[in-house]
């Protein structure tokens, strides 16, 4: 087992440097750089920035030099002093500017990933349990609509009807008087109100993806030999369903759960771009299309790194639910 | 003499695998809906200057933000009538608000007529023609209302049609294409090959898909033109897909690498392109398919998202998601829900799309039949 975790962190961390090499190329891409694109900006606004100021901007934020040379600057920074470099817009450091904004993606990843299973597993048990009924084609007709409206506009639709008949946005993670509280029991209860929304459009096409799986899978235990063996020692209902089918339907759910997590945080920021809710998403679009670089880079490291880690723990979950893996057993 | 059963049964017998799977998919209700549905979208796709009755651009005066023309079955008694009319707007100034609200004009009705000449087109750049399958006479007709530059939105809607679907298609082929390289590699020659591909694809899935590509969509200059953005897209999009691809391809060409017919070929001589192209893909062609109806939701998921964050196709090009875009703003569409609408061609694609793979996937399993 042990051999198996730091087999598993090892591969975690080569990953990690390969993302951090990856995401430096995406966000060195745009040609022209920041300098130039701020110049541009200013210009628009009608003031003009002299070549020498352009000039001094490049200086002061490294841009003159080469790749390789701001690419392990960087990673230096980041791995000795845990400094992400400077956001360009912002003028402060990286972490700085990103903040709490980390919490709320997390919080927001997690409450996700929770509502989804809580939702899909007692759903997609019951589906295959009452294979054919009414309830089992409303859930899968309810599934095939969760899989098919874009995230985005399940959000949208959901302000609208919010603003149009209670009069109250669903938007935002606090009310006005917690804006700029500091943290405290309330603000956090305040913000849970909030971020509901916000959890259940994301967690509406994992919920119906895992209710299909996972009622496929009870479909096909169920007829399987053993579960006839029990039922022929006389194991029945409850019993029967939770502890043979339901177990090992539970496999691919939980060796699933890292991609989920991924899913969630790939889809995470257009979700919060439309329900204005000031954690990472928003800031991530605005840096990318005002070539902050670090800044983005930044967000596009933590947002891998979460997926990262999600997956690791998910392979250890399925470590410990599949004796199999864990100790490395081939069939 | 042969029964007719007996003859049902040599029919069964003899079909091709094709003919086997189309039988099996005819029974899906679902799938044909589906199917039906699909069919009218490449229709309008191919055709969107005949079924919209104003070119994507065009614009109606002042009328920004008018709301759906009203359309009634009634004579001028009052009775029902098979001829649809449509009832134009006027505006007036509203007492409370005191802004300009669109009012429906019960003096100004014009008949809607069908197969009406209209602006000319040309079809597919150059076959000329300047009938429309539906319009009125005088002043406009707007089915679903118009947007924030008076241009009409199921006009618009229709021509999206055309960008949407085939931006998905070519993506979809980009990530076939790239799917079908690495995996058939990957699976067929295994070791170290297999092992660096695996690494690599695992690598890609840890990266979370949309801030990866928005990250590159974002670096798409603003000087290019729509159609290098058109372009770039068609591989952004295939670059989201192919891995689950990719994996399908590998899965099914190592459960087949040691059969018996393979073997044979490689001691007659077969070149391995040859074993892969001619010997193992036909075999498994058919969940490939399913394979790919089944991504393509994704592809129009994600060429929608992006162009709702303005990081994917731009205007002038219209697609779904370019017309989304414009309902981004909660004022816009507290005031004016209308520009939801297209929306329902998006749900619409991705739902019949599902159908359609559900369905193709059960017809393509040869042990889902119980005979």
């Amino acid at each position: 087992m042990i051999k198996y975790i730091l087999t598993k962190l090892a591969i975690m961390l080569v990953t990690i440097f390969f993302v951090s090499i990856v995401v430096f190329i995406i966000i060195e891409l745009p040609p022209g750089d920041f300098a130039d694109n701020f110049a541009a900006e200013k210009a628009s606004a009608g003031e003009t920035l002299s070549q020498s100021d352009v000039e001094n901007l490049k200086e002061r934020y490294g841009l003159n030099q080469s790749v390789y040379e701001r690419y392990f600057k960087w990673i230096w920074g980041i791995v000795s002093r845990g400094d992400f470099g400077t956001s360009f817009r912002y003028n402060r450091p990286v972490m700085m500017v990103i903040g709490e904004r980390i919490t709320f993606t997390t919080c927001l990843a997690l409450l996700t990933i929770l509502f989804t299973y809580l939702i899909a597993i007692p759903i997609g048990i019951y589906s295959a349990m009452r294979q054919y009924t009414f309830g089992d084609y409303a859930f899968t007709f309810v599934g095939y609509l969760g899989l098919s409206i874009p995230s985005f506009l399940l959000a949208l639709l959901l302000l609208y009807f919010s603003t149009k008949y209670t009069n109250t946005s669903i938007g935002g993670l606090f009310s006005p008087e917690f804006q700029n509280a500091p943290w405290s029991l309330a603000r956090f209860v305040d913000m849970l109100k909030h971020i509901w929304v916000a959890a259940v459009v994301l967690a509406v096409a994992g919920t119906a993806k895992i209710i299909r799986t996972l009622r496929a899978t009870l479909l096909d235990e169920k007829s399987k030999l053993y579960v006839t063996a029990a039922k022929a020692r006389g194991v029945s209902g409850k019993t029967l369903l939770l502890k043979y089918p339901v177990r090992v339907a539970m496999n691919p759910i939980a060796s699933t759960l890292g991609w989920e997590l991924s899913a969630v945080i790939s889809g995470s920021p257009i979700v919060a771009v439309v329900l204005s809710i000031p954690d990472m998403g928003p800031l991530y679009l605005t840096s990318l299309l005002s070539q902050d670089m670090y800044l983005a880079g930044t967000l596009l490291i933590f947002m891998s790194l979460m997926t990262i880690i999600g997956t690791f723990l998910s392979d250890i979950l399925l470590a410990i639910m599949d004796p199999r893996i864990r100790l490395g057993i081939k069939i | 003499m042969k029964t007719q059963d007996e003859n049902a049964k040599l029919k069964y017998y003899t079909a091709s695998q094709w003919q086997l799977i189309w039988w099996r998919f005819r029974k899906h209700r679902l799938s044909i809906i589906g199917m039906t549905i699909l069919g009218i979208f490449i229709i309008f796709a191919l055709f969107p200057e005949f079924f919209a009755p104003y070119s994507a651009t065009e614009r109606n005066g002042e009328s920004v933000l008018c709301p759906p023309s009203k359309i009634v079955f009634k004579n001028a008694e009052g009775k029902f009538s098979i001829v649809p009319k449509v009832y134009g707007f006027k505006r007036e100034r509203n007492k409370e608000t005191l802004k300009m609200d669109y009012v429906v004009d019960e003096s100004n009705v014009q008949p809607l007529k069908f197969f009406i000449k209209g602006e000319k087109y040309k079809l597919f750049g150059f076959l000329p023609g300047s009938i429309h399958l539906y319009g009125v006479e005088k002043g406009y007709v707007h089915l679903w209302g118009t947007d924030t530059m008076a241009r009409d939105i199921f006009s618009r809607t229709i021509f999206a049609t055309r960008s949407s679907l085939s931006i998905g298609i070519l993506g979809l082929a980009i990530a076939f294409i790239i799917g079908l390289l690495i995996g058939g590699v990957s699976g067929y020659f295994g070791g170290w090959i297999d092992n660096f591909f695996q690494r690599l694809t695992e690598f890609i899935r840890s990266i979370p898909t949309y801030p990866l590509w928005m990250g590159v969509a974002a670096a798409m200059p603003r000087e290019w033109g729509p159609k290098t953005v058109y372009f770039m897209m068609t591989i952004i999009l295939g670059f989201i897909g192919w891995t689950t691809l990719a994996r399908r391809i590998r899965s099914q060409i190592i459960s087949i690498r040691e059969a018996d017919f393979v073997i044979a070929a490689k001691l007659c001589g077969a070149s391995d392109m040859r074993i892969i192209f001619k010997h193992m893909i036909p075999t498994f062609i058919s969940y490939v398919i399913v394979d790919l109806t089944i991504s393509f939701p994704n592809m129009i998921l994600s060429e929608t998202s992006l162009s709702f964050l303005g990081l994917g196709l731009r205007p002038p090009v219209t697609s779904w998601g370019v017309l989304l875009k414009s309902a981004q703003n909660l004022n816009s569409i507290i005031n004016s829900p209308w520009m939801f609408i297209p929306a329902i061609f998006v749900i619409l694609a991705v739902l019949s799309f599902s159908f359609v793979g559900d369905g193709l996937r059960d017809a393509a399993d040869p042990y889902s039949e119980k005979s």
